[in-house]
């Protein structure tokens, strides 16, 4: 059988570096999403408002993240603001505002589609109950809402973990980068070293996703 | 319903149309600053001095010229004059990881002070950046099997293939230069080696670091043309206007001349990969192109 790879693995610090890497991809994602998700929510109540300013200003944010590439918004944010403003942002900083801003767009749309997708009748049967409008969204649309946005969300993280790969483009070295970097340091002596590579880089990413998906089945359950 | 729709898609251009203006607004912005900001965009031989450390960016993938090893330390062609730069100049040297893509965009905003990443000099990147004296040679090169060696591209009858790889240098020049050439043409190295190897053409042409490199390692093969074409050079680039530090990079490339730095750099680091006959062909000592 060739050697595929896994020798160059444990070469020297190689294992340890692409765990480094690792972190670094999950650093980035975990905090945009912590910053994300408060901020989505906060977004996707202003947008089921009828405020027609709100809604103008919610739809360009909205479809700006729809339209531009991540990349885009990566250069945009860690060049472009040194030649605008002459701000200097760490790469990694810079990686944290686009993922966040990123991240809010689409949470709050979620949020948005998970509130108005609760019917009317259950407001009005809350206020009919006699409870007052706190009450009716503690007891009544939050829980409903929660339930509907944990998959949705879920699904957003992943995406988010998974999307960090592009931040090497700005020179963050995270873990796909590590790959790269051994791949090619060892393409005399292991040529083949790609395939063993890609597929350790793809088990880390699954080990990191998988707790989080598992977290989302349970929940799910839980809460039906 | 209709009227929705059609309502639906009025506000969808309008949306399109505004976030369009603002990022043109936004594109525009951009130039007039690089334009009249640009004094506040390098730091200058002084300011990196007093700093202590010296930002310069390399490849972290492209072995041997800059790539990391297994202890997470940089390595290669580049890297070994990087940090020389950096002792010469008595700081520290921070290491920058740069795609191709990037290259000028790091300089132009000085998130770098030096590129030292395999930079080809062009007359398109002359007008972002400015390029210190060459420290090597690139150019095109033609591998073919032992059996019939190809060391003139007049050899070639019309009955022979030559191999490329779309969209490289090599591809541009052969087209431009030798219409009556056959080409062959694949999109990966492998299919191109592969290629080879079959038969399916009587030689390769493609960067000479590549073909000369695919020679050592694949007995049977010789490197007919080892320096075809313009004669391209790879040198260090600082921001566009940051003169004194290109002056002193400049002036350190020619005393390194003198004890042959390059030489020994190619040594360390290309050895291996290269060989001791083409030390000559790829290394450009003190600046000076024949």
């Amino acid at each position: 059988m060739p050697d595929l790879g896994i020798s160059v693995l444990f070469k020297g610090q190689n294992m340890m570096r692409l765990l480094g890497g690792l972190w670094v991809a999950l650093r980035i994602s975990l905090i945009s999403v912590a910053i994300s998700i408060p901020l989505g929510i906060l977004l996707g109540t202003l947008m089921t408002w009828k405020n027609p300013v709100i809604k103008v200003f919610a739809r360009i944010y909205l479809e700006i993240v729809r339209i531009m590439p991540q990349m885009v918004l990566l250069f945009l944010v860690f060049f472009g603001t040194t030649r605008m403003f002459g701000w200097n942002l760490p790469a990694e900083s810079a990686s944290i505002l686009v993922f966040s801003f990123w991240g809010t767009a689409e949470m709050g749309d979620l949020v948005r589609g998970a509130l108005i997708s609760i019917p009317k009748h259950q407001y009005e049967s809350g206020e009919a109950l006699g409870m007052t409008k706190p009450q009716v969204y503690f007891y009544i649309i939050i829980p409903q809402t929660l339930r509907r946005l944990i998959p949705l969300s879920i699904n957003l993280v992943t995406r988010m973990i998974k999307t960090t790969s592009l931040v090497m483009m700005i020179g963050v070295v995270e873990v796909l980068k590590v790959a790269q970097q051994i791949i090619e340091a060892n393409r005399m002596t292991a040529p083949n070293a790609a395939f063993g590579l890609y597929a350790t880089v793809f088990v880390l990413y699954f080990l990191a996703c998988w707790p989080i998906s598992m977290l989302a089945g349970h929940l799910e359950k839980k809460w039906s | 319903m209709k009227i929705k729709s059609v309502k639906k898609v009025i506000v969808t251009l309008v949306t399109l149309a505004l976030s369009g203006a603002l990022l043109a607004g936004c594109g525009s912005d951009n130039a007039q600053n690089t334009a009249a900001g640009s004094s506040a965009a390098y730091r200058s031989l002084e300011e990196i001095k007093e700093s202590g450390t010296i930002n310069i960016g390399v490849f972290s993938d492209k072995n041997p010229f800059g790539y990391v090893d297994e202890n997470g330390e940089y390595q290669g062609y580049d890297v070994y004059f990087a940090r020389r730069l950096a002792d010469d100049l008595g700081v520290e040297v921070n290491f920058v990881s740069t795609e191709a893509a990037s290259r000028i965009e790091y300089l132009q905003t000085g998130k770098v002070d030096v590129i030292l990443a395999n930079f080809t000099v062009t007359d398109e990147r002359k007008e972002e950046v400015d390029f210190a004296l060459p420290y090597m040679n690139v150019a095109l090169g033609v591998v073919s099997p032992d059996s019939r060696v190809i060391e003139s591209l007049d050899d070639l009858t019309a009955d022979d293939a030559v191999i490329v790889i779309s969209g490289t240098t090599a591809e541009t020049y052969l087209t431009e230069n030798y219409p009556d050439i056959t080409l062959q043409k694949y999109d990966s190295y492998a299919a191109a080696k592969t290629a080879l190897e079959n038969g399916n053409g009587v030689a390769w042409a493609n960067d000479n670091t590549e073909v000369i490199a695919f020679a050592l390692q694949n007995p049977g093969y010789t490197v007919g043309i080892p320096s075809l074409g313009s004669q391209d050079t790879i040198a260090p680039a600082v921001t566009k206007g940051n003169a004194d530090l290109l002056n002193w990079i400049n002036e350190e490339i020619k005393a390194l001349g003198e004890e042959n730095f390059f030489h020994a750099d190619y040594e360390a680091t290309l050895l291996d990969t290269y060989g001791a006959d083409y030390e000559d062909t790829l290394v450009v000592e003190g600046g000076v192109t024949e």
